[in-house]
């Protein structure tokens, strides 16, 4: 039993540095942060502009409402990539820095390892989240009088188990491909978000991706912050998108560890756990 | 600071024991001739390596570049896995049992690889939590360990970018020795050091083998080095362990007044001899 507790500790520990050590680099890094954060509000904001560029080309629609509903794709997008960029940054950063190997032959379990950089691009991802909702909201002026804030940010915790999971599948790719593989992160993520209505209801897209958008995440994402935003639904209202969610996660997660050791062991059969750069 | 305490067994058993290790790297044929069907050959970066390592012992594995040292060390680090052989730390087995191996190996290596923008004292911290140690533990150890590799401990919140390559290497110790381990692999520690940094390190390396109850393994191009600090000196030559045995009766093996000369006789080749286009080609696996 103290043992166990030692043994648990330990880890703990070990997760804790890891969310130590990305908060030092962030603070570090900074002013990048704060350059990348602008580039992501513009990029926010032409999407957003679409609402108003169909009403003044003629179209009939709620700009208010349209609006919101882009902000909110537009926001998980942003949302998902930071999660995915630290998560594939696990192994990317540390190969260029050289400290991978350090890192992998640390007496600390892969879950702990991942589990720290998740809990870090969870925390960050979702302070920059908030933040770029609320500043393109206060650019076009949006009225949200029935948003329920609360229920948004529990389906979005909910859905970063599973986020974490597909992410832990991302982080091996640079283990696979020093040179490639985390850019390749950036394409599961357009992948996923295309076929989880990011910018449009899922019924609007052809029967195979519709029939894909059933076990991504990102829909039930979409659906529940959405109607939690612009319809100001509660918990019971949201209950049909968190248990897929529930079920993701906890399908995701050992899935995710499961794909990052085997490419632990491919990485460590061809020579590839070592420094680059 | 000491060591960590001795797992079960570790009195009974050799602190390292090596038995027809071997690791093979696939790698694609470059042949630029048209016509010529293009594939993958094998090259062997440690061929049928067999030795043992008493506790507290320290050997030096004298190698040109693309010899296999640095892949021997990544083997015994848990970073690579074998393709035949074994190899054991205290007992362990450092292919099925690697978590346990971990707790009791740490490593420097030619490269001080570190978070470039994070202080030395942050490299540290980050390094001693993998190995569960909180952060008044830390907190406490980091500037006694800095202190004692010889860092000025007033620099240790100064980002690592801003350090000499022999400050970092001297951090690079304190790290290793952060931890505690048992068994330390050097991989080139002084390689590339300004004389002064290296004899620093080189006298480091000796207080270690005196008043810790470590054991080394140190891969080095310099054969001084290699006589000085080591209890046996071994060569390794295109992954083959050649020779292993205290560096005079290396010299009387090979009738040889130097280890140089014996390296030469071992070897067929100088020990300053440059590696030719494929052994460089090697190199890039190999390292």
């Amino acid at each position: 039993m103290r043992a166990a507790t030692f043994a648990l500790r330990s880890e703990l520990i070990g997760l804790a540095g890891v969310v130590e050590r990305n908060f030092y680099l962030t603070k570090r890094y900074i002013w990048w942060d704060v350059a990348w954060f602008f580039w992501t509000v513009a990029n926010t904001l032409t999407i957003t502009f679409i609402a108003k560029g169909i009403e003044a080309t003629g179209g009939q629609i709620d700009v208010n409402r349209a609006t919101t509903s882009l902000l909110v794709g537009a926001v998980i997008w942003a949302y998902l990539g930071v999660v995915f960029e630290f998560l594939t940054e696990t192994v990317a950063w540390e190969r260029w820095e050289g400290t991978i190997e350090y890192t992998f032959m640390a007496p600390l379990s892969r879950a702990m390892h991942l589990g720290g950089s998740g809990v870090f691009a969870i925390i960050y991802a979702l302070i920059r989240a908030a933040m770029i909702f609320f500043v393109v909201a206060a650019f076009f002026d949006l009225a949200m009088p029935d948003a329920n804030f609360v229920v948004a940010l529990l389906v979005l915790v909910v859905a970063s188990v599973s986020f974490f999971g597909i992410g832990m599948m991302m982080a091996v790719l640079p283990l696979i491909s020093p040179e490639k593989g985390a850019q390749l992160g950036y394409v599961a993520q357009g992948l996923m978000l295309v076929v989880s209505g990011v910018y449009y209801p899922v019924h609007v897209l052809p029967g195979w991706m519709e029939a894909i958008s059933v076990v991504s995440p990102a829909t039930y994402t979409l659906e529940g912050m959405r109607g939690a935003i612009l319809d100001g639904q509660g918990y019971a209202d949201v209950w049909p998108q968190i248990w897929p969610l529930l079920i993701m996660g906890v399908v995701c997660i050992p899935l995710g560890l499961w794909v990052f050791h085997r490419g632990e062991i491919y990485a460590k059969k061809h020579g590839k756990l070592k420094r680059s750069g | 600071m000491t060591s960590a305490p001795a797992p079960p067994g570790v009195e009974t058993v050799p602190a390292v024991e090596v038995v027809g290790l071997r690791k093979d790297f696939w790698r694609k044929n470059k042949d630029k001739k048209r016509f010529r069907r293009r594939g993958r050959r094998k090259n062997s970066a440690i061929r049928d390596v067999t030795f043992t390592m008493a506790r507290g012992e320290t050997i030096a594995i004298l190698g040109q570049n693309g010899s296999g040292k640095s892949t021997l060390v990544r083997l015994l680090s848990t970073l690579l896995l074998h393709d035949g052989g074994e190899a054991r730390i205290f007992g362990y087995d450092v292919f099925t049992q690697g978590r346990a191996v971990r707790r009791l190996v740490n490593r420097v290596s030619v490269e001080a690889s570190f978070f470039k923008k994070m202080s030395a004292a942050e490299n540290l911290s980050y390094a001693a939590r993998f190995y569960g140690m909180g952060p008044r533990e830390t907190n406490r150890q980091i500037p006694v360990i800095l202190d004692r590799v010889g860092f000025p401990i007033a620099r240790r919140h100064e980002s690592m970018e801003n350090l000499s390559r022999g400050m970092q290497q001297k951090v690079a110790l304190a790290r290793a020795l952060l931890t505690s381990p048992v068994l330390l692999l050097l991989d080139e520690p002084t390689t590339g050091l300004d004389p002064r940094s290296k004899l620093e390190v080189q006298e480091f390396i000796r207080e270690i083998r005196t008043s810790h109850d470590s054991t080394i393994l140190l891969c080095t191009h310099d054969l001084a080095e290699a006589e000085s600090l080591a209890d046996r000196v071994g060569i390794l030559d295109r992954g083959r362990l050649l020779a292993l045995e205290p560096a005079d009766d290396l010299k009387r093996r090979y009738g040889a007044e130097t280890l140089e000369q014996a390296f030469f006789s071992a070897t067929g080749r100088s020990f300053e001899e440059e590696t030719d286009e494929e052994e460089d080609e090697e190199r890039e696996v190999f390292a």
